[in-house]
């Protein structure tokens, strides 16, 4: 039993029918292009063989599995740090007790100095600069301080997110919880941050697939991880499919992180309410 | 409850639940309360009314230190609670307030946010609160609401959630700020049912309202307040038939032509 269209509906299949028909159309016309007009250029002979060579390609996208799960691991490890020390920031901007200003001096310092740098410098400088301090060979390992330079810059960023959200929470949640009785680290722990935590996690998630890239910037200080052994293999092979297969395998990780960021960030905004205007 | 007698309560030995001492209230420049004495007995219901910007839910905010305030006193129970630098948790735990937007948790549930004051503050354990939280959420027809997020509810459930939550910590005088001023009015009926209920249970409130013949029911007294200051307050018979001040009339004369009393 189909119960006869309305005015509306028929009207917004015809439009949906239309926008399918152009974009499909649309997509089919550049795809062509490239196709066709690529290999038409007068370098890209040479290009393809030293950027899309297929044997290297295949050889190094497994033979740089490993270099590449040591990204993910040091990934993995600065992650939580990140976290943690964003967070510490955020709360050390926020004291408001005499006695702890210094703190919050510091925070406020320690924010500006390491986001008003370029990450490459901080890894340079304390990648290569701390170990020179200690003069330890123990504690010299390239890829500790890298992380720690890593995770100092990264905090900065990450701490300001944080800020934001905690800042973002109406004044009356906390007139609320303090009517009730709660001391002020109550209403912190249990009424603001859950709010200001779920309110930042798309832009969070933003950071985190930025430094799942910088990673790789580690690979200045020696340690064989992907970039390094890309650069490896591209002079054992005097090709630069290696870069490729570093650049696939990124995207490997990044992509899916990336999709989750929008769609986290669509819920929430479905959450809130707003309907999309044409 | 004559003014009288609660005056004359005021000077010997401060036996009111309640009392305002000359209070001020300054934002900046501007005076919002300007030298306002006010007792309420125990067990006494308090309408506040006056145009908006009088200064009733400042004088609220200010009884329960959520704005400090800058000269006289607040006494609770005959205790200055109003001196700088008191702590001011074990203070607020034995006041309850309510908000005129609800101001409940978005992120927990309604049973959550009626238990975790009774849990973090007054230190009962989850089973413990949670049958007192399902009593006093049955008794406000709210049962089978204990599971659902504040946003599942309408505007009149969400604020008897917000009702029961203060109640759960056994307060011993209520704040009620507007409570029905946000409500589409269908359902302020629902709200103000519970207002009575608490009256007959002998609960101690303070309200500020916009809701005149609500006032006029349920009062023991009226306060009118006018630019921050306590213009006229009497029996609730007193104030709206036979107004003593002329911006007594003049408010309720305004609030008469626009259909709501």
């Amino acid at each position: 039993m189909t119960t006869p269209l309305t005015r509306r509906q028929r009207y917004e299949q015809r439009t949906k029918r239309r926008s399918f028909a152009i974009a499909a159309a649309s997509t089919i016309v550049v795809l062509a292009a490239v196709v066709v007009l690529l290999p038409m250029t007068s370098g890209w002979q040479k290009v393809r063989h030293s950027f899309f060579d297929g044997s290297i390609l295949r050889f190094s996208l497994g033979h740089m599995l490993g270099p590449f799960w040591y990204d993910v691991q040091i990934f993995l490890w600065c992650a939580p740090c990140i976290l943690l020390g964003g967070l510490s920031l955020a709360f050390a901007r926020n004291v408001r007790s005499p006695a702890l200003f210094p703190l919050r001096l510091f925070s406020t310092i320690y924010t500006d100095v390491f986001r008003g740098v370029p990450m490459v410098l901080w890894i340079t400088l304390i990648g290569f600069g701390v170990p020179g301090l200690l003069q330890s060979r123990n504690l010299g390992r390239a890829v500790i301080w890298g992380s720690v330079a890593l995770i100092a810059a990264y905090s900065a960023y990450v701490g300001e997110v944080f800020r934001a959200g905690i800042e973002s929470v109406h004044e009356s949640q906390r007139a609320a919880a303090r009517s009730l009785g709660m001391t002020s680290t109550q209403t912190m722990r249990h009424v603001i941050l859950p709010q200001a935590i779920r309110r930042v996690v798309p832009p969070l998630m933003n950071d985190l697939v930025s430094l799942q890239k910088d990673v790789a910037l580690i690979s200045i200080l020696g340690p064989v991880e992907v970039l390094r052994q890309a650069g490896i293999d591209k002079a054992k092979f005097f090709n630069f499919t290696p870069y490729v297969a570093a650049a696939v395998l990124f995207l490997c990780v990044s992509v899916p992180l990336t999709r989750t960021t929008d769609h986290l960030l669509q819920r929430e905004r479905r959450r809130t309410g707003a309907t999309a205007v044409r | 409850m004559t003014d009288a007698a609660a005056a004359g309560e005021t000077d010997a030995g401060r036996t009111a639940k309640l009392e305002l001492d000359s209070v001020v209230k300054r934002f900046g420049q501007r005076t919002v309360l300007d030298h306002v004495d006010l007792s309420v007995a125990e067990s006494e219901v308090i309408c506040l009314i006056g145009a908006s910007g009088s200064g009733k839910s400042t004088l609220l905010r200010c009884c329960n230190l959520l704005e400090p305030i800058d000269d006289g006193a607040i006494y609770l129970d005959g205790v200055d609670i109003s001196e700088p630098g008191l702590s001011t948790d074990p203070i607020r735990r034995r006041i309850g307030m309510v908000f005129q937007n609800y101001n409940l948790f978005p992120h927990m549930n309604v049973l959550r946010n009626v238990t975790i004051g009774p849990m973090k503050v007054l230190g009962q354990s989850t089973a413990v609160a949670q049958v007192a939280a399902h009593e006093l959420l049955a008794v406000f027809g709210l049962a089978d609401k204990a599971r659902a997020y504040p946003d599942q509810l309408s505007g009149g459930q969400q604020q008897r959630v917000a009702i029961v939550r203060a109640l759960a910590m056994k307060p011993e005088l209520m704040l009620l700020d507007e409570i029905t001023a946000a409500l589409d009015p269908e359902l302020v009926g629902e709200v103000l049912d519970v207002i009575r209920g608490l009256k007959q249970e002998r609960m101690t409130m303070v309200l500020a309202t916009h809701e005149m013949s609500f006032a006029r029911e349920i009062s023991d007294r009226v306060a009118f307040l006018d630019q921050g200051v306590v213009c006229e307050i009497g029996s609730p018979q007193q104030i709206f038939n036979d107004p003593v001040e002329p911006r007594t009339r003049q408010f309720l004369q305004r609030v008469i032509d626009a259909g709501r009393l």
